[in-house]
Formats: structure tokens, sequence, C-alpha cells
């Protein structure tokens, strides 16, 4: 039954969407996903450009048609180690790592987390919140088993503990679990790896780390998420204050050759959508957005970006900032710009600046890349297929690669990209049986 | 004639999440006194294997024929409940779920004696609803394995290859003489540089090649009945009509390039001309021209069409470069507002053209461009520069303009033929914007390529693949299988005025003659379940009354909402 397996790396939408297609073609899927949930990037955004849906809203029932349908199997916290044979026969080993609560056991309540004395910062929530030692790694995760990070954990740091076992009344915590190794036969591969994001501490220029008030876009993105570190609420980091002002600075690191040279492709609409949800949240509060090129080119963008500036109290400057600077007695941050249609150097001081900081492809990519033999890049994304019929194409026979480990793109082109993948996947399985 | 209704209710604890705050022991209590029930327990968790097994084992012994669970959301958890429901032998459509997870403890947490008293209102309203629930089958149609594309363009023929691979019939309906679309007209691809023909030739011949699949040039549709699984189209090919039924629809049906008759002498001047109009004309000749001139956003952007052409930009790119590859001399200026290099490989584009010596001029759409000369000649663009904040004037032998893909002319008809929705742009408007760009509400029809929006060549290819795997997904099942809660008409009551078929979003209702009790005939509504979504809307609308919603009757909502305790 080999041929009519398939294996699908990343579980973000990409992943999901093809996963859901395959599925429902009636081919088996093994849905692999490095952290203890499906969802990826989506499920840390509040809601998406240009129709403002909740994104967890949409997000969610894909999620759980993942876990409920009979073709999917779901391998979260499983990573991979190796992808030997090929096209129409591959034997891919996989492993599942240890979660150390049993999910055939976790009902997903909470009380271990509850009860565990171990804070450790939120990963999930871009270090602006703090989660316990053995956590849901998102209020919505799926599946909605507990995990824990053995890392900060007391017991597996030699110190007495054993708290979430005590509490658990599902006997679900079991501290003696093993990583564990599996081996599919599958015969395609689709590699839908998604981002991550660029560390922007290296442009000391916008003194990210150093000034309080600077925030990235994905810092945002949780703080202004209802399910969010601060409830959805904007406070300020230096002093918990609600902002009145923000501006957000485009192009962090993208196109810039320093950095990357390429254009992230979401960041205008996502730094428009941010400011747009500001607004609503307070209405007193105004956005400035600093840009180069203001790249709304998909399906109702343009409509958005004129909707901001006209009800949203959103304003456009066409300048590349140079530094910001801290206002040491308020602590806000201080905007040194160009302005290009006047052609002054400026200064302006905001309550909170927002950087949109550029995009790049997974960190793991590389070390995936090597062990199932697919060819990156040399920004670390999946090269360009050679066949223009086939943009999904890898230098591997059999694997293909679809969503944001191909190219900077957005929610609906990854989607797109998704079922098209899954479309190649059909053909190969068709062929091959 | 039925057996008297049993309830069974199971009360979940969810840990702490709702036992922490509803009471759930008074919750239990409540419900055994309530009419019809014949058990109620209250459970750690619901969802558990206890929980189900003792769903299962009180179904058996207490000859229960109803159930309510009382626990968190349907979103999660109806499926496993119903199928647990079926394991014992139970008609799954005789379940109710109450939620007093997100419904109530998580949203009453400061107050929980209010919230146990919601809790009780609410298990009491799904007692009701239960009680009058009836047991429904699933509804299966047939689907032909089998598909009709819409556009042999580079997105239908994508479209139909991967079909035709995967091993389905595939029928490709084209209006013009010969397959490829716009993309004949192209020069080069971008940012390869290889000819069009390239990329085209070995689809069509592929296409052509198939076995699995027929082309239809020179053909227009001309009607669209049935649904998913089962659509028979009316084609006109060679002056005959003939039917073809097919399984699946896919619309590749492309877009036009726009024509600014009139703007910035187009039209006039012979040496002003669109991208593509210059591509028409083929690559041989550029050696000679010296000075370009190209207005980007023309007819974009702007008060008449709001969006962006998306890949024009691009388009622009490409032909200032290969104007500077075959005469590195030559000046080129691109007029342009905001320059749309999307993305990883297109900065890399621009770069290289404005390395090659290519000019950017911005220009602000309230100053729009202007192009000037003798008689027949444009000679100059005249505009003025934001950077520089003064008119300057580029001299030009060629101006091109870089318009945006406009909607097909045909796209209303079709809309309206096959009742497939346009957005306000005249674009075909897909199920939703963020997770379903290839579908439309409707079962069965898919939506690809430059018809939804304008769309380069990876993604028109794209869409092609992923409308195919949409459209393979009911066809590889060989059924679709339709939600029991389906909407239906008493004919009797019907009075024709048509609010129901207006309103329906999946195009479920329709005319159906009847014969009256007078021995006449009469139209009525008819909703197909096959279609029918259960979204409640005909049924509502309906001033007769003659549509019910099983699941949702008034009958039952009454049940729920009167009776207060």
């Amino acid at each position: 039954m080999s041929q009519k397996s398939v294996l699908i790396i990343g579980g973000g939408i990409a992943g999901i969407q093809s996963a859901i297609d395959l599925a429902n073609m009636g081919n088996r899927v093994y849905l692999v996903e490095k952290k203890p949930s499906i969802g990826g990037r989506m499920a840390q955004l509040d809601k998406t450009f240009p129709t403002n849906d909740c994104s967890m809203c949409i997000l969610a029932p894909k999620m759980i048609e993942c876990a409920n349908h009979e073709n999917i199997t779901l391998l979260t916290y499983s990573e991979m180690a190796d992808i030997q044979g090929e096209e129409g026969r591959f034997k891919a080993r996989i492993i599942k790592k240890a979660r150390f609560v049993e999910q055939d056991k976790c009902v997903g309540c909470g009380e271990c987390a509850e009860k565990c004395p171990t804070k450790v910062t939120d990963e999930f929530n871009m270090g602006l919140g703090q989660r316990k030692a053995i956590y849901k790694y998102f209020p919505q995760a799926v599946p909605s088993t507990y995990v824990i990070d053995p890392e900060h954990c007391r017991l597996f740091n030699g110190k007495k503990c054993g708290v979430c076992q005590k509490t658990c009344k599902a006997k679900a915590v079991n501290y003696e679990q093993k990583d564990q190794e599996i081996v599919l036969d599958v015969g395609a591969v689709i590699m839908a790896t998604g981002f991550d994001l660029y560390d922007v501490s290296p442009l000391t220029e916008y003194g990210w780390g150093k000034i309080p008030n600077v925030l990235t876009a994905m810092q945002l993105e949780r703080m202004i998420c209802a399910s969010g570190p601060t409830r959805g609420h904007l406070k300020r980091p230096s002093d918990g204050k609600e902002p009145k002002t923000l501006a957000f600075i485009q192009c962090v690191g993208s196109r810039d050759v320093r950095h990357r040279r390429y254009c992230s492709a979401v960041c205008c609409m996502h730094a428009t959508k941010e400011a747009i949800l500001a607004h609503e949240h307070y209405p007193h509060l105004s956005s400035t957005i600093f840009f180069m090129d203001m790249r709304a080119v998909g399906k109702g963008f343009q409509d958005y970006i004129q909707r901001a500036n006209s009800e949203y109290a959103v304003e456009y400057i066409r300048a590349r900032p140079g530094r910001i600077t801290e206002n040491e007695e308020n602590g806000n941050p201080v905007i040194q710009y160009e302005d290009t249609t006047t052609r002054e150097l400026k200064s302006r001081e905001f309550d909170l600046v927002i950087l949109s900081q550029a995009l790049r492809p997974s960190e793991s990519n590389a070390a995936v890349a090597q062990q199932i033999g697919v060819t990156l890049d040399e920004f670390g994304f999946v090269a360009p297929s050679e066949d223009l019929l086939n943009p999904f194409a890898t230098s591997r026979g059999g694997i293909f690669a679809c969503g944001f480990c191909q190219s900077p793109m957005d929610v609906p082109d990854s989607v797109v990209r998704a079922s098209a993948a899954a479309a190649k996947v059909a053909e190969t399985l068709a062929a091959c049986s | 004639m039925s057996d008297p209704v049993k309830v069974g209710v199971f009360v979940c604890h969810c840990g702490t999440n709702i036992g922490g705050i509803v009471n759930v022991p008074e919750v239990v209590e409540y419900a055994k006194t309530l009419p019809c029930v014949e058990w109620a327990e209250g459970n750690l968790y619901t969802c558990s294997e206890d929980g189900l097994s003792s769903i299962r084992n009180r179904i058996k012994e207490l000859h229960l024929n109803r159930v309510v669970v009382a626990s968190c959301t349907p979103r999660t958890h109806e499926t496993l409940f119903r199928k647990n429901c079926e394991r014992a032998g139970l008609n799954k459509y005789l379940f109710e779920f109450v939620n007093l997870r997100e419904h109530c403890s998580w949203v009453h947490m400061e107050k929980p004696a209010e919230a146990t008293l919601k809790a009780k209102d609410l298990v009491r309203m799904g007692v009701a609803k239960v009680s009058l629930l009836q047991p429904r089958e699933d509804l299966a149609t047939d689907v032909l394995r089998s598909a009709m594309v819409l556009g042999g363009g580079v997105t239908g023929l994508s479209a139909a290859l991967s079909l035709a691979n995967q091993g389905y019939r595939v029928d490709i309906v084209e209006k013009e003489e010969e397959l490829g679309g716009l993309l004949r007209f192209v020069n080069k691809v971008f940012p390869t540089h290889r000819p069009s023909s390239v990329l085209l030739n070995p689809l069509i011949e592929s296409v052509l090649e198939h076995q699995n699949i027929d082309v239809h040039l020179g053909t227009e549709l001309t009607e669209v009945k049935g649904f998913v699984g089962n659509f028979k189209a009316t084609i006109k090919e060679n002056d005959e009509s003939r039917e073809l039924n097919v399984g699946t629809i896919i619309v590749a049906v492309g877009a036009q390039s726009h024509k600014p008759t009139g703007a910035f002498g187009y039209g006039r001047f012979e040496n002003v001309m669109t991208q593509l109009d210059f591509e028409r004309l083929g690559t041989d000749q550029h050696a000679d021209i010296n000075h370009v001139v190209m207005i980007n956003c023309v007819g974009a952007r702007n008060e008449e069409r709001s969006y962006c052409g998306r890949f024009c930009c691009i388009v622009a790119l490409k032909n200032a470069i290969l104007l500077k590859e075959a005469n590195p001399r030559a000046q080129v200026t691109i007029v342009q507002r905001d320059v749309m290099a999307v993305g990883k490989l297109y900065e890399d584009y621009y770069r290289r053209a404005l390395e090659m010596g290519v000019k950017f001029v911005r220009y602000d759409r309230a100053r729009p461009p202007h192009v000037v000369g003798t008689d027949r000649e444009a000679e100059n663009v005249r505009v003025f520069h934001v950077l520089m904040g003064k008119e300057i004037e580029l001299r030009a032998d060629l101006v091109l303009l870089t318009t945006p893909l406009v909607p097909a002319e045909d796209n209303q008809t079709l809309s309206q033929m096959m009742k497939i929705p346009l957005g306000t742009d005249g674009f075909f408007l897909e199920a939703h914007q963020k997770l379903r760009p290839v579908e439309f509400p409707a079962d069965g029809i898919f939506v690809a390529g430059c018809a939804r929006y304008p769309a380069e060549i990876p993604d028109c290819i794209g869409q092609g693949l992923a409308a195919a795997a949409k459209a393979a997904i009911p066809m590889a099942r060989g059924q679709v299988v339709s939600d029991a809660f389906v909407s239906e008409v008493e004919p009797s009551l019907c009075s024709a005025c048509g609010r129901c078929i207006e309103v329906c979003p999946f195009g479920a209702v329709n005319w159906a003659e009847v014969r009256t009790s007078s021995g006449g005939k009469k139209n009525v509504a008819r909703i197909n379940p096959a279609e029918c979504k259960g979204c409640g809307l005909c049924t509502a609308s309906c001033l007769s009354g003659a549509i019910r919603l099983p699941g949702f009757t008034d009958e039952q909502i009454f049940a729920m909402i009167g009776n207060q305790s």
C-alpha cells in the first residue's frame, strides 16, 4: 500500500491543506510537525487581511478536520530523520519525541499546568508572556495533549517535584516516556516547512531589544490577540501604558542587501492590518506606516489600504527611517527619517514602534533539506523548480514543495500551492500504481 | 407508533473547565426531573473512553433512544459523540450537543451560581429539542469521473492535464480556435526569459496527445444544468449542440488585457502601445529603439479600477531588461507609483533592471504623466518627478503603457448561467478569500487563474492544479454525502414567490412543475438535497411557512425557548 501513502513535512496551513486534500482523495497521509501542535504561524495571528477574519476561527476547523480525519495520522512533536528510496517507494524515518504525557490518556484539562511551579518564557507569545514547564502549545492546540519541556522541568533537572503526575486525574503523565522512531512507507512527500522570523537585533539602528517600546510585528500580533499575553490589550513594555500613536517601519531586514535582499511579501498588508486592528481596539489611536513601496498586490488589497487610510487613521509615509532613539523622559521611541515628498529630514516621536521584520525560511530547513535530499537556494528556500510546468517540484523526484518554504507568500497563495502540490502528488501516485 | 422517548443526559466536568464553575451534580439532578429523561449522569471527561463507554452501556441497558451530551463544542466533539451513539445502535442524528463550556463556564467564571442556573436552562433546552428529533439518513449521490474545463489557456490546460494524469476524463471547452490563451502573445516569461512557447508548446502537446482529454475548440457553452457529480453542460461546437455529462467543472476562462483607448495618446500616437501590443510585435527590432518610456498603473489603482494588476510591474521590468539587452545604450525609463516586485525572485529582477541602467521615476496619482507629440507620433513624456519635486521631460521614441488584466467579457453571462458569483471588480468571487481560493460556494464548481484575479504564470499553473485537486476529491470518492439536515418544501403551501431561489447561496433551490389538486399545473420551489447545506436562509425567508429545516423546525425551537423553568 506504500504507493497510496504520502508524507507531509510541516503542519502549518500549507501542510494542513495538502493533507486534507490528499486524505479526501482517499490517500493515507502522515503529517509531521516539529512543534507540539499543528497550526503553524497562522495560529499565532489574531486576524487575517484583507477580510479581518479571526485567524483561529478559520484555522481551527481545518486543524480539527486533520485530527478527526480517518486517513490522516498526525505526528506532532516529531522530526525527520531521513528518507531513503525513490518516488513511489520511499522509506521515511521520523523521530517522535517524548512528550512525557501520554497522548491517548491526556484530555487536555490543564490542571497539571495550573499546579506546575516552573514558569518559562513563552515562545508562542513571542517572549511576551510565560507558560509552565508542562504546557499546551496554545489554547486551541491540536492535539490538545500537554507536553513537558525537560529543559526547564524541575524533575528533569534533578530537583524534587512530580506535581503534574500527582495532579493528573487521567494518569497521563509518564516521566519514563522515550523518543520513538517511526518508519513509514510512502509514495510521495510534500515539504511545507514554512517560515521563521528574521532576527532583527543586528539592525542596531532600530534599537530592538534595547529600546523597550520597540517591538516586532509578530510581538504586536500576539499582544493584540484576545488569547495573547495581554488578552488583547495594547500595553507599552516600558510602563504598561496604553499607546496612542503607533509607527510601523517596513522592510526591516527585507529588501536590504546587508540582510535579506528579497521582499518578504506579506509585511505591507500585515502592518496595515495591525494598524487597523489597533484602531478598532482604541478608536483614538492612530498609526503611521513608513514604507518603500506599498506592495498590496492581492485581491482586495488596494481597497484595504484605502480603507485603512480613510477610515482607520492610518497614515502612509514613503521613507526609510535611518535611526530610532529613545526619549529618556517618557520612553518614547523617536524616528529619524527623510520625508521623500518634501525632501526634509525629520524626527518624530511615537508611543510604540513596530518593526516589520523580514521573514526567512524555517531555521530547521537546512537540516530537513539535507536529511531528505532536497536542494535549497542561497537563502535557504527550496531551490526553484527547473520544470516551468511544475513549480512544485524539488531537486528530488517524488518530493514536492509548497508554501513559504518556496518563497515568501501569504495565506491564500500558500493554500493554493498546497492544493497544487496535492494534485502533483495525486498524479505521481496514479502513475506509480 | 413510535417508542416512547427515553433521553439520556451526560454532563461533563471537563476537569475543572466546567466542573470548577458550574455545579455539575446539581445540573445532573435537575436533568433527572425533566420530561422524558430516563437517565442523567456526570462524567469527569465525557469524551474519554470511560465516558464514551458509559454512554454506550446506558443506551443498551436502558434502551435510551435520545442522547444529550452537555460538554464543550460540537466543532471538535460532535462527530465523536455521534459515532459513539451509532456504535451503540442509535441513529446518530438522535443526539444533541449542549455547550456548557464556551457558552457558559468560560464566559461566566466570576458567577458560578448564575452559571449553574444557565447550565440548567441550556440542558433543559437540549432535552426539549432532542425529544423532537427524528432519525435521519445521510444522502449519498454518485459522482461521474469526468470534468469539464472551461478555457484552454495555461490555467485550464494545467488543470486538465493534471486531472487526466490522475485518471479522469476531461473535456476542454475553448471559445477560440486555438489553445494557449493570452500566453500565446507573450514574448518571454520572467525571470528566466525563456520564450513562452518553451512552456506552452509542450503543455499543448501533452494535452492533445492525452487519451483522457477531448478538446473542443471554437466552442461555446450554452447551458449548464445539474449539480456536483452529474452536471449536464450543453455546448455548441461547429454549429452543433451536444451535451457533456461531467462530475465537476473548472472555470478557467482567463481575462483580457486592458486597452486604455484615449488615455496617454493610446489610439492617437502610433508609437504608444500597451506592453502586450509591444510583445505581439516580436523581439526583432528592439536594437533600433533608443528612448523608451513606460507608464505603469494605466487603468489600475484608480477611481474606475481600484485593484493592482499584480504582475504588470514585472512585465514592465521584463520588457525594460529585454530592450536594454538588445540595445545597451537605450534610455529606458519606467514611470511608476510603486514597484510591486513581491517575493523572492522579483526584487533581484528589479535590481537587475536598475543595474542595467533602467531609470525609475515615481509619479503621484494626483499628477499623472502627459504624453506629448506631433500628429501621429509621441515625442516626449512629461511627468512630475516626486523625488525631485519638479516636472521633467523624457524623450520617447516608444511609449509603453503598462495595463492590468481586466475581466473577460463573458463573465456576466457565465455567472448567471452557472449561478457562480462575481465580485464588484468583475472577476469571479471565490468561496473564501483566505482558505477557499479556488472554490465556489456551490459544490463541484471551481475557479482558477485570471478568471479569479490577475495571476502570473506560476500562479496560473498553481491555481489550475489546485482546482484539479479540489475537483478530484469528489471524483476519487465516487460519491458525495450530503448533510442529513437539509431543507424541505411542502409543495401545497408554496406560493411560488421565488424568494428562496433568490436567497440560496448554493443554487440548491429551483422551480419544479407539480400537478395541483384541480388537475392543473403550477410551479413550486424544489430543494435539491444534494446541493443544500442546511443553512436555513430559505426557511427563514419563506413567507408561506412552506419550507422546514429538520433539526431546526419551528416546533423544536419553540419547545426550546418555551416552558421556562
